[in-house]
Order: C-alpha cells, then sequence, then structure tokens
C-alpha cells in the first residue's frame, strides 16, 4: 500500500494531474479567444456547442473533473502533512527560497478553487443545470445553440466581475510559474542541459497563459 | 562588536521554552560564531547561570554536527558553510542575532539549541546494506565507472546529514538529505545492486518519521553547507517511480 501513500506517489500525481490541467488551460484559452475574432460570436458558439454536446468531450469532460479532484485533494493532503511536520515554526522566517511564488501554492491554489467554483455558477451549471442561456439567434435565424458568447460578454460588462476575474487569471498566473517547472522535477525530469531551458518556458507559459485570459475581458470591456 | 543575541532556551524536551536576550561584549571580528557562543557560555557559568547547550564537534565544517537557525538561516547568512566556519565579521556592531535550533516534528528539541537528528541514521539504516561478495580482492579497474557519475556520486556522498536542508525546507521536508544518500549509491555499479529496494525503503522510513512533503521550493539547495543539489531529488523520484513500476 505505501504506493499509493508516499510522498514521491503522491507528488508524482499531483505533477502528472497538474500537466495534464495545463494542457486543458491552452484549450480552453483557444476556444475563448474565439470570441475576439468573430463579432458574430458563431464561431465561439458553435465551437461551446461541439464542448458541450459531443460525446466524446462529455466522457472526458469526466475525465478533466477526476483531474481537478485528484489535484485538490492531494494538494491539500499534502499541505496538511507539511504543516504537521514543523509544528512550532520559526521567529525569524526562512528567507531562503529559491521560488517565491513556491511557497504560496497552497493559498493561490485555495484562491483558483473558489474561482472555479464562481466559473462553475457563471457557465458550467447554467448550460447544464438551470438551462437558462439564451438562444443563439443569427441573422434571425434560431441556431438551435446556446448563445454562450453573448453570456460571456454581458460578464464582461460588468467592472468587478472584470476585476475579479483579471485578479483570479493574475493569481493563476503565479500558480503556474512555479508548478510548471515543479512537475517536471517531481516527475524525476532534471537534466544540466534541459531544466534552464524548461523553467524559461514554465514563465512564458505562464504569462501567456495569465496575460491570454485577461486580454479578452479588457478588449470586450472597452470595446464592445 | 557588541552583540545582542536572542536565544531559544528550553530546559528539556517535553520543557515550555522561551527567547532570552544575552547582551555580549568585545567580541573579535576573527572569532567563530561558536567561539562567540563559548565566550557568552563562560560568562553565564561564572554569573552562576545555566550554559547555552548547542550541537559542535569537529569545528572544521566536516562533520555534520553543529546547527544553529541563525537570522532565518541554517548555519547562519554565510553561504556553503557550517555554523562553525561562520564568522562575526558577517554581522554588524550592535546587531540582533536570532538564534534558534532546527524546528521539524522528527528532530524534538533535546535542550536548549541541541535537537536529536537520530531520525536520519534510522533513515540511512532503513537503506540496508550494499553487497560486496567476499573472495580476494577485486581489481581496482575490474568496474568501469564513467567519470561523470563517479563525479556525482562523490558530490551526493559530501552531504554531512547537518539538517539543514530540514531546517530551511518551509515543509520539513529531507527530501535533499534522503536523495543525496540514494544518489551516491544509485549512481555506482556496486550500489545498483540493492537500487530499488533502497530507495523504496528509504522513502517509506522518512515518511513515516514524519517529514514533510518536498514542494520543489529549493530552500534546501540555497542553505546546504555542502552544495547538495537539488538534481539529486529528481534522480530519487526517478529512482522510486522506476522501482514502483518494475
Amino acid at each position: 500500500m505505501s504506493v499509493m501513500y508516499s510522498s514521491i506517489t503522491k507528488k508524482i500525481w499531483m505533477s502528472l494531474m497538474g500537466l495534464f490541467l495545463m494542457i486543458f488551460l491552452v484549450v480552453h484559452l483557444g476556444i475563448n479567444l474565439l470570441l475576439l475574432f468573430d463579432s458574430t460570436r458563431e464561431l465561439y458558439n458553435v465551437v461551446a456547442h461541439f464542448m458541450g454536446t459531443n460525446p466524446v468531450i462529455q466522457i472526458f469532460q469526466w475525465v478533466l473533473f477526476l483531474g481537478f479532484a485528484i489535484h485538490i485533494v492531494l494538494g491539500v493532503l499534502l499541505q496538511i502533512q507539511n504543516w504537521i511536520a514543523r509544528p512550532k515554526g520559526y521567529k525569524v522566517k526562512a528567507t531562503s527560497e529559491d521560488s517565491f511564488f513556491s511557497k504560496y501554492m497552497i493559498h493561490t491554489g485555495i484562491i483558483i478553487f473558489v474561482f472555479l467554483g464562481i466559473h462553475f455558477l457563471n457557465f458550467f451549471f447554467r448550460v447544464k443545470i438551470f438551462h437558462d442561456i439564451p438562444d443563439f439567434i443569427l441573422d434571425g435565424v434560431n441556431t438551435g445553440m446556446e448563445d454562450m458568447g453573448i453570456v460571456v460578454i454581458e460578464l464582461f460588462k460588468i467592472p468587478g466581475y472584470v476585476v475579479g476575474y483579471i485578479i483570479a487569471l493574475l493569481i493563476l498566473g503565479f500558480h503556474l510559474d512555479h508548478a510548471f517547472q515543479s512537475a517536471f522535477q517531481s516527475l524525476g525530469l532534471n537534466h544540466e542541459k534541459y531544466t534552464p531551458f524548461i523553467k524559461g518556458l514554465g514563465h512564458i507559459y505562464s504569462i501567456v497563459i495569465s496575460l491570454g485570459y485577461i486580454v479578452i475581458p479588457l478588449v470586450i470591456y472597452f470595446t464592445k | 562588536m557588541d552583540l545582542k543575541l536572542k536565544i531559544w532556551r528550553q530546559a528539556g524536551p517535553d520543557a515550555e521554552g522561551k527567547f532570552v536576550h544575552y547582551p555580549v561584549h568585545n567580541i573579535s571580528q576573527d572569532a567563530s560564531f561558536l567561539e562567540m557562543m563559548d565566550i557568552l557560555n563562560e560568562e553565564l557559568v561564572a554569573n552562576g547561570e545555566e550554559p547555552v547547550a548547542f550541537d559542535h564537534d569537529c569545528r572544521e565544517g566536516i562533520c555534520g554536527m553543529c546547527s544553529l537557525f541563525i537570522n532565518g538561516y541554517p548555519h547562519g547568512p554565510d553561504d556553503s558553510i557550517t555554523t562553525c566556519q561562520l564568522h562575526m565579521r558577517k554581522f554588524k556592531d550592535g546587531e540582533t542575532i536570532v538564534i534558534e535550533p532546527w524546528r521539524a516534528k522528527p528532530f524534538p528539541i533535546i535542550k536548549d539549541l541541541m535537537v536529536d537528528r537520530s531520525a536520519f541514521d534510522e533513515i540511512i539504516q532503513a537503506g540496508g546494506y550494499v553487497s560486496i561478495n567476499t573472495g580476494g580482492v577485486p581489481d581496482a579497474n575490474a568496474i568501469p565507472i564513467k567519470k561523470e557519475h563517479a563525479d556525482l556520486a562523490m558530490d551526493a556522498a559530501a552531504c554531512i546529514g547537518c539538517g539543514a536542508c530540514v531546517a530551511a525546507c518551509k515543509n520539513a521536508s529531507a527530501m535533499l538529505f534522503v536523495s543525496a544518500k540514494v544518489s551516491q549509491f544509485a549512481l555506482l555499479p556496486q550500489g545498483k545492486i540493492e537500487a530499488k529496494l533502497r530507495v523504496e525503503n528509504m522513502v517509506a522510513k522518512m515518511d513515516d518519521l514524519g517529514f514533510g512533503n518536498c514542494t520543489n521550493t529549493y530552500a534546501c539547495e540555497a542553505e546546504c553547507p555542502k552544495d547538495i543539489s537539488i538534481a539529486n531529488i529528481a534522480r530519487m523520484n526517478r529512482e522510486f517511480l522506476v522501482a514502483k513500476l518494475s
């Protein structure tokens, strides 16, 4: 049973699920960006409809939820064990951490978790449970698809929502900045030649993802 | 130099501890940190007070016995040295120096600044043996070993088991220590024979003892007096994964 519970096994699962979620973020960003390139919202709504109805995606979505669940549960479990490992802290806090964001993974993680909850309430639950998304009408014809695009645009016209969204995505960027290279290290992939490249790629990835998502509400708020 | 010391005093493992302030005067900049502690203790003894208990042995930076968490740094603010090699010229005249013991559940305080690091011995014991067949003395060159591997094994073997990695880690993780001990054998042909069993047993023991989990903050590498690389941790992760999957 030690394979299930050892610290390294937990870390390996943590990193595998993290990498999986990082791929998902790229796909999600790609779809979101469609909103900026098509003022009729047709592109975005067609893809959103596909993602919401395609049988393969419907099955895969549960794999994604499982990935989230494993990552979150293990993250909390590891953190609790870490707190227990040092019952009494130092008077002068250690300042030697090399990777700044690594110190706050549980905190940024909790904020992302709360954001995920709000995100589900605003989009996923409305489509799957509440069914209150307006129909997408293109050139006067009801397409039979939900108008997810208008839901996003309406939300991104609320200043408070835009600010909250930007803060959440910046925090996601901080989380990813440590997560990217950390995942490789946990999997044992550390190499004199490639690790500096992976670290650089991690910085680029976290900036592109974070800013990529942030650009969308800004453009919508100021132009639509 | 005149200094203000804030030292953690704790009479025994179960006693309540607290910080006690001690001013020290006329300390030479050339004195080592432990010599400064000796001067303080001599004063305390002369005044009929209990001297501050702290670990030390060789005072040459090679035994791994000295510890002390000084102003937020294990082994003090200097790089790549143990506390015994730290000198007072690293501090300013009139500075306040906070001296704490290593803090980790598997390193219980014995007294004042001394902690029980026998948890590390238990991990080493869990690693087991290295197969050495009896018989005639083998030719030194009979087993070819790549120079790079010999160097990396030697780098890992430089770990003196002082526990600074655990002290520095925000999670009190012992991964740097354990990975150095795993690596020094895993890199060499003689150590490969029991490599799988060794890594599994050492990691299991490390977890059992209550050390925290590695979150790749790399504070351990930054504070290690022997500059043990976190590449060893990645190697241990690989060794562990391979051992569990095969």
